[in-house]
């Protein structure tokens, strides 16, 4: 079934990727960068047709195609409330890494603009996919142009952090692979929806908790898991950052609520203890190793460990506040880090170096700047008024719902980040220069590109009914089918013994 | 005794080839046959003329012969290896003019047995076939002109291949002493356990020995990357795809024999793990790209295992797809190592610095090769482990699979430096030859890697395929215009 004359997701994900082979025709660097900028507007108006999203639970642009028969592969794609904002995010952020490396990348235009278009295709196939082959497809197929984002046009250690990268996600996505089977092997299918109604074995589902949990918290990434991240991200040139924190990190997390909560709910709910404690952990051991930071972009990157805790923190409390808050969280963490790495690009291309003792006193040269700095800072540390308030608040709420204990522990968290923002905002603002500088203020490209986050983080933080409209019939229908799944597993499953016993049990089963 | 001329239509033709070949090289020094010009057609043709054959079907000779479905896919496979490896071996600089009709008789009459060996459903057939597929292999290693790394891959090759061949002569005494047969369509209904038939499994052991050699599995995989690394790059994609393909095919037919929980199914499924494992780890410390390619290749015999040890039809066809990613993967690598060596030279990782630079099309045909051999989406290399594990998951053989998918992680590491020196590193190591940029290396360069990901996305025809031929192994009939969809 289609709701709409032709495919418009496959559209959306094929596009990028077809134009991109329309970049090595190209030769002047220049005119790379228009057709590029061109490509990504284009893409945001074959986004349009998504504004016909119904606002109810179930999956809407639906294409299905066979793929491979025999293995009941399926070429299915769709998107239901919790994908869609992902879906615009990763669109809605192309043209801004397009602008903010119009003069950052100074080598090799026509291959990054390529990395950055497959990443494009690759990222929003992740979202739409709901066939768990086609899923694993789009989730690899984007190491590679992030691999050469960061070992290419990266910082002095580029290598090394491309590679810690590369090997990270992939040793976690190998055995996602070994769960995607597994739940071919035990459920019949690939399809999700389909995976979806079914009530899995207790058993099973721990063990493929575990497997797809662990890639998942690589990619999210959550404590202690975490350490590919700061290394990329302060390496990764600013779009590279950009994209990264913007939406690849959300799709760890995107994982959690599209795979772990309705396929192993059983599982998912004997986990959350853990979940929640290294949520809480990644919460605190972000901000307080954010506060420490003197590299502003190392500083940033820790505060999305911390972000991503919250996020990963709303998922597993289960509770209606939570979930929404954590999907809420997923975009502003998008909108806003995204807005700060451009901004530290931004610094880098004027004083070439991203120490705060290097950057001090900015606001006397860079009113604008400032301002757009001061804002997002704002909204980072979840300032009433802002997104991420409206993110932060929801997780706290449903922190407490469940558990005054658990609430306890974020507070501590939500100061971090209010000390370590303050800290080196402080310094940039008004801090004293080491060496009288003038430098220019904001120009008309980077007023574009800081003013769309900006629209965007006013408008969630003060009228956010519009997304919670959209997100909301999701959430009711994610929840309550948690709710029902994991206690009719839990009626008909003994309790386990212990891992152990179980691990022999695995190994010894035959057919 | 039986005989149809018509089921044998692609061997005649390859015959024929072969025998061409054969009249070219008994010319004397003074005459030079052109050989280079029209043997690429000849082997397209052969490749054409095979395919067009794929629905021929037949036993003969006493039964010992059969083309049937599973026989015809590997003869696909295997005379389009053969005809990338004439396009390759086109250009070797470091074979004499003089022997090069010699040298093309000797790939040709290897690839002849080959696909002997694709159809033989007898072990002493098998066992002949083989015969003929190796004999040219020993003297094609040594054929690198003023080169003593050579010399000692040809010895080595020589005493690796005599002592697996004889293992399978011995194993097969035992199995013929034991069962009283050796049809695999009779050896199928035999008992393969060790408590009913100990001289028989040990006599099965020794004789798959024997294509262990071939396919350079654990652990008889120590030639392997001394052969790679000794002979020319030319020769080492030969050696490297096309044994294993006889190889496999053979496997296969055996692999009815298989049931999950037989003993002889875990050894092999132990020494599959071991391969993966070995291979892999060995792998990560060379810089020497055949040596690397090498030991790759002694974890792809491992993970070939999987498909086999599963004891369904799926498994036997996800070996088999497995073997025709393997061959065009590996054929794709060895093509951009033999032109980036323009000069015949042994390449180490660092001489594929900057290659995106010098030559954009090769840089990238490697990253697909690379990729493909990772198992990374969407290359032919990710469907094929992908259909591998699925078909082995809950066959009793889980640990197999974990142990697989736990080497892919690690193979990520070296195939990664492939990529890695080709697109991220600058520098390029002075005075030597650059890569050979034309037309020629670009476009066979571009072709295969164009294969290794469309059939990566679109896999379904040639799995069909794969199916129905494992189907058929079983005694399943198949209706071959159904095909799946």
């Amino acid at each position: 079934m289609l709701d709409f004359g032709y495919p418009v997701l496959t559209i959306l994900i094929a596009f990028p990727l077809i134009a991109a082979c329309g970049l090595f025709f190209l030769r002047a660097p220049q005119v790379v960068r228009y057709y590029t900028m061109a490509v990504s507007l284009i893409e945001c108006l074959l986004a349009v047709p998504l504004m016909g999203f119904k606002l109810n639970a179930d999956f809407q642009f639906v294409e299905k195609i066979d793929w491979v028969h025999q293995w009941g592969l399926q070429y299915y794609l769709g998107i239901d409330g919790i994908s869609i904002l992902m879906v615009l995010l990763t669109i809605a952020v192309l043209p801004l890494c397009v602008m903010c490396s119009w003069t950052y990348i100074g080598k090799r235009e026509k291959e990054f603009h390529f990395c950055l278009l497959f990443m494009t295709s690759a990222v929003l196939g992740v979202f739409c996919a709901l066939d768990l082959v086609l899923f694993y497809v789009f989730w690899e197929a984007m190491l590679i142009p992030m691999y050469l984002l960061i070992a290419v046009w990266g910082g002095d250690d580029r290598k090394y952090a491309s590679l810690k990268f590369f090997l990270y996600t992939l040793a976690g996505s190998t055995l996602l692979l070994a769960a995607i089977v597994a739940f071919r092997i035990t459920g019949g299918t690939f399809s999700i929806p389909d995976l979806m109604q079914m009530n899995f074995s207790f058993r099973f589902q721990f063990w493929a908790f575990l497997a797809m949990a662990l890639a998942f918290a690589i990619k999210v990434p959550m404590f202690p898991f975490h350490t590919w991240l700061p290394a990329a991200h302060v390496q990764a040139p600013s779009a590279g950052s950009v994209i990264l924190a913007a939406v690849l990190l959300k799709m760890g997390t995107y994982g959690f609520l599209r795979f772990c909560l309705p396929l192993t709910p059983a599982a998912s709910q004997y986990f959350a203890p853990m979940m929640i404690a290294i949520s809480i952990a990644s919460i605190l051991y972000g901000g307080a190793i954010a506060l420490g930071q003197s590299d502003i972009k190392k500083l940033v990157a820790y505060s999305s460990v911390g972000h991503m805790g919250f996020v990963t923190l709303g998922i597993f409390l289960f509770d209606q506040r939570g979930v929404e808050g954590a999907l809420f969280q997923m975009l502003n963490h998008g909108i806003v880090t995204g807005a700060l790495f451009m901004m530290i690009g931004a610094v880098y291309e004027r004083s070439h170096s991203r120490e705060i003792s290097k950057n001090l006193g900015l606001g006397k040269y860079m009113p604008a700047f400032m301002f757009f700095w001061g804002l997002m800072a704002l909204a980072s540390l979840g300032f009433p008024g802002t997104n991420g308030f409206v993110g932060e608040i929801l997780v706290f709420i449903g922190a407490f719902q469940v558990s005054p204990f658990i609430g306890m522990f974020l507070v501590p968290g939500a100061l971090l980040g209010a000390a370590y923002m303050f800290r080196v905002s402080l310094k940039m603002a008004w801090g004293k220069p080491s060496s009288a500088k003038t430098w220019r203020d904001l120009n008309a490209r980077e007023w574009i590109y800081l003013t769309i986050p900006a629209v965007f983080v006013l408008w969630i933080g003060l009228a956010p009914a519009p997304f919670f409209n959209i997100i909301d019939p999701s959430v009711d229908k994610l929840l309550n089918d948690f709710d029902k799944r994991k206690v009719a597993v839990v009626e008909t499953e003994q309790p386990m013994q212990t891992a152990a016993a179980d691990v022999l049990g695995l190994l010894a089963e035959k057919e | 005794m039986n005989f149809n001329i018509t089921a044998l239509v692609p061997e005649l033709f390859f015959l024929c080839l072969v025998l061409t070949l054969m009249v070219q090289s008994l010319g004397t020094r003074e005459w030079k046959p052109p050989v280079e010009r029209w043997l690429p057609f000849g082997a397209c043709a052969a490749f054409f003329v095979t395919i067009t054959g794929f629905h021929l079907h037949g036993t003969m000779f006493w039964d010992v012969y059969k083309v049937d479905l599973m026989s015809q896919f590997f003869k696909i496979v295997i005379t389009f290896g053969f005809y990338v490896v004439v396009l390759n071996a086109s250009r070797q600089p470091t074979l004499e003019e003089g022997k090069r009709a010699d040298y093309y008789m000797l790939l040709g009459f290897s690839t002849f047995g080959l696909m002997l060996l694709a159809s033989s459903v007898e072990l002493i057939t098998i066992y002949l076939a083989l015969e003929l597929a190796s004999y040219s292999m020993y003297a094609v290693i040594p054929l690198r002109a003023k080169d003593k790394g050579a010399a000692e891959a040809g010895i080595k090759y020589i005493m690796f291949g005599a002592v697996a061949t004889a293992l399978a002569l011995y194993g097969l005494s035992y199995i013929m002493a034991t069962q009283h047969t050796t049809y695999i369509a009779e050896l199928m209904n035999k008992s393969w356990s060790f408590a009913d038939q100990p001289m028989a499994v040990v006599g099965l052991s020794l004789f798959l020995g024997g294509m262990f050699f071939k396919l350079a599995l654990f652990p008889f995989h120590f030639w392997c990357p001394d052969v790679y690394q000794g002979a020319s790059n030319e020769t080492a994609a030969f050696v490297a795809t096309m044994p294993k393909m006889g190889a496999i095919v053979v496997l296969c037919r055996l692999a009815v024999l298989l049931k999950p929980g037989l003993e002889i199914t875990t050894i092999l499924a132990v020494l599959g793990a071991c391969s993966m494992t070995f291979g892999n780890l060995s792998a990560l410390a060379q810089t020497d790209i055949k040596r690397l390619l090498g030991f790759s290749s002694v974890a792809h015999a491992g993970y070939i295992m999987v498909g086999l040890v599963s004891g369904t039809p799926e498994g036997i066809a996800a070996a088999a797809f497995y073997g025709m990613a393997y061959l065009v993967m590996n054929l794709l690598v060895f093509w951009i190592v033999s032109r980036v060596a323009s000069d015949g030279r042994n390449l180490k990782l660092s001489d594929l610095n900057g290659l995106y630079k010098k030559a954009p099309v090769l840089a990238f045909s490697l990253a697909a090769g690379a990729f493909a051999l990772v198992g990374l989406p969407p290359t032919m290399g990710f469907m094929g482990k992908f259909f591998l594990i699925t078909s082995a998951w809950d066959h009793g053989y889980n640990w197999l699979v974990i142990t697989l998918v736990v080497n892919s992680a690690i193979a990520i590491y070296y195939y990664l430096a492939l990529f890695r020196h080709a697109f991220t590193e600058e520098k390029t190591p002075s005075q030597v030859a650059p890569p050979d940029n034309g037309w020629f290396a670009s476009a066979g360069a571009g072709m295969l890697a164009a294969a290794v990901l469309v059939i990566g996305m679109i896999p379904a025809p040639l799995f069909n395929f794969a199916i129905n031929a494992g189907k058929t192994l079983y005694g399943i009939s198949v209706t071959f215009a159904g095909g799946g969809h």
